[in-house]
């Protein structure tokens, strides 16, 4: 799936959900599927600024691609984050940069969020877009 | 169909915002030590001086500004009769309780505070009455002594015999920590530093909202608080201070209105309680204290209380039952010393994630550090999540915190 498939994808699972509530079960659960974020890379140059719960975005890039690893210690924010990776991970700072990230508008998660986590939110995208662009 | 009434139904009613709903839910508003709901009386009356009253105070001579200084010199006798002071002159307005302390911590450092002095506040204050009192103490060269509290949020008075000595100039305590939620013995604290001299000045923000306050009975020289928290519009706040202090201490900021006579060689300053109101204040906030002081005459009521006694007991019940929840503020005899205000954190679960989840069904209570982050590394967490209830509170809205709160934590663990 392209990036732009994948974006799509993600608005149509989450139009399914019509209750705020079950949109928290589903990133609980994407929150819960990240995978393992080693101790030794929560540094304070990994951390995100401006979000009120604690998450660190770690890269590395394989084959020309970024892969993103994050965690959170709070799990609504790392099914965002996870989402977030779900999207922008692997793929070349190109594809990434082609994206005009209004797939968090598209599902409500920016206008749903209280306006210190929709600054987390911001800094996520903008620390990804930043990785990307160090990367061309 | 019979509909049972409430014993603070005809008080909801007179709160425009508890009839809202949010996220199609009624909301559950329990978040009221940091900002309670108004009445609409207090709405009217800035509505009103707004729209019909609005001059600037104590300056011309004109009807309107005649008009707004009644509104606004009115509230200070609310106030005044409100803490029992002894003149009205002792009641100075402030844009809250945390100006209030810088305004004293100041003013008082100026006047009394020299290098080696000590001044005293304890573990279990707001960031408001830590951080003026520390600034004072930089500038001034003095130290800054901590009255910790034990395991269950208790202040170790027994340790005042050893902190205080004959170089602590003052001591700042809470009346009520807006995290812990427990009634600290103040007029103890108090009889105890004048007996060596000391005056003391009482952080009354969530105090002035849960006690009967009398400042002559309780002797403090200093007390503080917000009516933004007390039903009141926000940016408003009293200073109580007795006038010896008052009189003795030099003005806070300079300007219009707090000055007798100014030439460019040599100005005099204005008597109480202008001394302390330099510049336009804040005057159609400032005159809502007025009703709002007058909701609070009517909250006094024995079977309202009762009720929301029943409310407070039954959530204290449930925070200590419920083994996956740790709960900051522990009665050690009746919960008559605790009021209805419960942080707490779940074992696993982080704060933020219940607060988020809670919102959504409506239910609005605090996450985060509270402004007292001495607290939560006393207790080795990085948040907590609080309830704070009011009198309009029911039992309804508890038992569905309950519910909901038990809903969310499944979810998260």
């Amino acid at each position: 799936m392209n990036l732009k498939e994948a974006e799509n994808a993600i608005v149509e699972e989450f139009s399914m959900y019509e209750e705020w509530l079950d949109k928290y079960e589903y990133l609980i659960e994407l929150g819960k599927s990240l995978k393992d974020y080693p101790e030794s890379a929560k540094t304070d140059d990994k951390l995100i600024k401006g979000c009120q719960s604690r998450v660190w975005l770690d890269h590395k890039i394989e084959d020309g691609k970024v892969v993103f690893n994050a965690d959170s210690d709070a799990i609504i924010t790392k099914g965002i984050i996870s989402l977030l990776i779900g999207l922008y991970s692997e793929r070349t700072p190109q594809e990434i940069l082609s994206s005009d990230f209004s797939v968090v508008e598209k599902i409500g998660l920016k206008e749903n969020l209280s306006p210190t986590r929709a600054n987390g939110l911001v800094s996520m995208i903008a620390k990804i877009r930043e990785v990307a662009k160090s990367n061309m | 169909m019979f509909v049972q009434m409430r014993p603070n139904d005809h008080i909801r009613e007179l709160f425009p915002t508890l009839s809202r709903k949010v996220y199609g839910k009624d909301l559950v508003y329990f978040d009221n030590a940091a900002t309670s709901q108004r009445p609409q009386t207090v709405i009217d009356e800035w509505n009103r001086i707004s729209s019909e009253s609005n001059a600037n105070i104590h300056r011309a001579v004109h009807r309107l500004a005649d008009e707004a200084t009644q509104a606004y010199e009115q509230a200070r006798d609310a106030v005044k009769d409100f803490l029992n002071a002894e003149a009205r002159e002792e009641i100075i307005f402030t844009s809250g309780t945390t100006a209030a302390v810088n305004l004293v911590a100041f003013c008082f450092g100026e006047a009394f505070v020299k290098e080696g002095d000590e001044v005293v506040v304890t573990e279990a204050e707001h960031h408001s009455n830590i951080v003026p009192w520390q600034m004072m103490c930089r500038r001034k060269g003095a130290i800054l002594k901590v009255l910790p509290i034990d395991d269950s949020g208790h202040l170790r008075v027994e340790m005042l015999d050893d902190i205080l000595t004959e170089r602590t100039k003052i001591m700042a305590v809470t009346h009520i920590s807006n995290v812990l939620g427990i009634i600290n013995p103040v007029k103890d604290i108090i009889e105890k530093c004048h007996s060596k001299g000391i005056p003391v000045l009482v952080d009354g923000a969530q105090g002035a909202v849960h006690c009967k306050v009398d400042v002559r009975d309780l002797g403090c020289d200093f007390y503080v608080f917000s009516g933004h928290k007390l039903y009141a519009a926000t940016g408003t706040g009293v200073l109580y201070g007795k006038r010896e202090w008052l009189d003795r201490m030099p003005p806070y900021m300079g300007g219009g209105e707090m000055v007798g006579t100014v030439s460019f060689e040599e100005t005099t300053y204005a008597p109480l309680p202008m001394k302390y109101e330099a510049g336009t204040q804040n005057f159609a906030s400032a005159a809502t204290l007025k009703p709002a002081l007058e909701l609070v005459n009517l909250l006094s009521d024995n079977k309202l209380e009762d009720y929301n006694n029943k409310i407070r007991d039954y959530l204290l019940e449930y925070f200590l039952s419920d083994e996956r929840i740790r709960l900051f503020g522990v009665p050690r005899g009746t919960s008559e010393e605790k009021i209805p205000l419960f942080s707490f954190v779940v074992e696993g679960v982080h704060h933020e994630d219940l607060a988020l989840i809670l919102d959504k069904m409506g239910i609005a209570v605090r996450s985060g550090q509270m402004c007292a982050e001495p607290l939560m590394d006393r207790f080795g967490v990085t948040g907590m999540l609080r309830a704070s209830l009011a009198p309009y509170n029911t039992m309804e809205e508890a038992e569905y915190f309950v519910k909901c709160l038990n809903r969310a934590i499944d979810m998260l663990i």
